[in-house]
């Protein structure tokens, strides 16, 4: 199944998510947002990383818990390639999230994500399938 | 495409979205027939109008001729709001708080430094940090150095060394917004504002040295110390990381707002709280944190760039006569003096994408320039040309004192991507003499001059509709991107 899938927009950059589940659709989120910065195959799962978020609905929890990678990417340099959502509802998750910290010479930084917004922001369940929509700031 | 709402053209450069449903007040756009058709592509006339569902709008939300798609309001928006009965928005103003744009001039002419802008781009990209990761290796903020910096911006820039008391009179609001409450800042904006001070940024934030090109007012261009064919240099960059964490620390703090103070949202990112609320107070307070964070890194990474024309150019320091024109603010909301049925009143005006154009004789327009008007500088794409322009009367009493901002992006970066893919962007902007330097060939591809509407178009609007006055043209010759 198709992980994601770009959307146009003349700014920033729009995205898709598709999961069976829930925290299918998380993990494909986490998944998507490091496939735009990088290229994901060249980062290795290195280090490994708890993260906790909460969140008032699920549309919330899935900002927030983008903006979390974001952060740990902007804050520490780092790249991420695995994310095993492990305990999840709409309010709450939590994950194991794997990679490794940036190299200049080694990954290439393809686009430069700078916010995860709420404009346009949806979650939802249709025809047996979760689909989420994200807008980037660039 | 059909669309929900009605447009009327009023004259040749604007048009009126009338008010129904929801909207509280009339949308306002400026823009050509042509441009029109091409804004209709996208849904930032549809963002012009969830902006005046917003309670306590004042006037009308207006759309400049940049506009584009944005998240939430649309970029090239400015919306005022009455200051009892109106909100405050962050996703008025925008991620990156304070976005803005810096004009140096020199005393150097375009013939001195030519041949020399190999090494004078290469210098400027090694000194100025830019790109993941990047940061000032010689500068290490303790937290409450941090916090003197949110407090003073670039007034605390000239107070440890870089640049002079008399860059400060010509910066918006002297470089430093009033009411900047550091203690309401996270501990994570903190972090990512201490690591990042001084560096550049990505994606359209760039350092170009240019010319002047074309001078349509002689004397206004004199007085903002602008000769045909001298050296100029534009910096565009914001408060970064930080600026992004404020913002994203205040919609949650707003999203609670609204539902409290029952505020129905069209779009989630519009999240906002009344002005006088505490919410409302205290986003106001952490904003100005984040602008006074944008005035110190651009009065930095200007000390960079006169220490830069030294080095490559075997200059003597002062001797290149880097002096600021002016520096304005592109994503902001300020608390301003507006005329409103006739009567003074002051104003929450939002302006994302969006430039202050204040008239001639105007308290807030610098002392320099109070017989021109405030500068307004609007940067184009890398391959054509920037402009020079002053506010009028006109902006100031029809669209609260402001104007354009920039090109404004007509294609996505996808699309841009797709279209350079098999071209060399650098080798195609060498041959019409312009040195580009980027941290990676993404950023090039993204920001080909294609992708952007074409700025003197957007600049004749703003001319022809009275909202800025022309006063010069401004062309590249090296640029170094994040």
């Amino acid at each position: 199944m198709t992980k994601y899938k770009l959307i146009d927009h003349t700014a920033d950059i729009g995205i898709d998510i598709f999961g069976n589940t829930l925290s299918d659709l998380f993990s494909n989120a986490g998944f998507a947002m490091f496939d735009i910065i990088t290229d994901i195959t060249a980062v290795d799962a290195k280090d490994e990383h708890i993260v906790r978020i909460e969140g008032i609905d699920k549309e919330q929890l899935l900002v927030n818990w983008l903006g979390e990678l974001l952060y740990l990417h902007d804050v520490k340099c780092l790249l991420f390639k695995d994310f095993l959502i492990t305990d999840m509802n709409k309010n709450h998750l939590t994950a194991t999230i794997r990679g490794e910290k940036y190299i200049e010479t080694k990954h290439a930084i393809n686009t430069v994500i700078k916010a995860v917004t709420h404009h346009a922001l949806s979650v939802r369940h249709e025809h047996n399938q979760w689909k989420a929509r994200v807008i980037f700031d660039l | 495409m059909t669309y929900k709402y009605k447009i009327e053209k009023i004259d040749e450069y604007s048009w009126r979205i009338p008010r129904e449903g929801k909207m509280r007040v009339d949308g306002i756009v400026y823009a050509n027939e042509t441009m029109m058709k091409e804004i209709q592509k996208d849904e930032s006339l549809q963002q012009v109008i969830n902006v005046s569902h917003l309670p306590g709008i004042v006037g009308h939300s207006f759309g400049m001729p940049d506009i584009h798609w944005g998240y939430g309001f649309p970029i090239g928006g400015v919306a005022a709001f009455d200051l009892d009965d109106g909100v405050v928005s962050p996703g008025g103003v925008g991620y990156d708080i304070n976005c803005g744009v810096r004009l140096l001039r020199t005393d150097l002419q375009r013939i001195e430094i030519v041949h020399k802008l190999d090494s004078l781009v290469n210098t400027l990209f090694s000194s100025i940090p830019s790109g993941v990761g990047s940061h000032r290796k010689d500068l290490r903020l303790s937290h409450q150095e941090e916090k003197n910096v949110l407090k003073n911006g670039a007034q605390w820039a000239v107070s440890q060394g870089y640049g002079s008391k008399n860059d400060l009179e010509h910066i918006e609001e002297n470089g430093r917004i009033a009411g900047a409450d550091p203690e309401l800042i996270s501990e994570r904006a903190l972090e990512r504002g201490k690591a990042q001070l001084g560096t550049l940024g990505s994606g359209n934030h760039f350092v170009e040295v240019g010319y002047v090109s074309e001078v349509y007012d002689a004397k206004i261009a004199q007085t903002l110390g602008l000769q045909k064919d001298s050296i100029t240099i534009v910096v565009h960059t914001g408060s970064r990381g930080f600026g992004y964490q404020v913002c994203d620390d205040s919609i949650r703090t707003m999203i609670k707002a609204s539902k409290e103070f029952n505020i129905e949202l069209p779009d989630r990112q519009l999240c906002c709280a009344p002005i006088k609320s505490q919410q409302g107070q205290d986003y106001l307070a952490k904003m100005a944190c984040a602008a006074n964070y944008a005035f110190a890194n651009r009065q930095m990474i200007t000390h960079w760039i006169k220490e830069s024309f030294e080095r490559s150019l075997h200059i003597n320091p002062g001797e290149s006569k880097i002096s600021v024109v002016y520096d304005v603010c592109h994503n902001i909301a300020r608390i301003e003096d507006h005329i409103v049925d006739g009567r003074k009143k002051p104003l929450c005006v939002h302006r994302k994408g969006a430039t202050r154009a204040f008239p001639p004789h105007h308290a807030q327009t610098p002392d320099a320039y109070k017989e021109v008007g405030q500068p307004v500088l609007i940067p184009g794409d890398m391959g054509r040309c920037s402009y020079v322009l002053v506010g009028t009367e006109k902006a100031y009493t029809t669209t609260f004192g402001s104007t354009c901002h920039g090109a404004g992006r007509v294609m996505s970066r996808g699309k841009a991507k797709k279209l350079a893919s098999s071209r060399n962007i650098s080798r195609e902007l060498k041959e019409k003499g312009i040195l580009v330097r980027a941290d990676s060939r993404a950023t090039m591809d993204e920001e080909i001059p294609e992708a952007y509407k074409d700025v003197t178009e957007v600049v004749d609007v703003v001319e022809h509709a009275g909202i800025s006055k022309k006063i010069a043209q401004l062309k590249p010759l090296c640029v170094i991107k994040g």
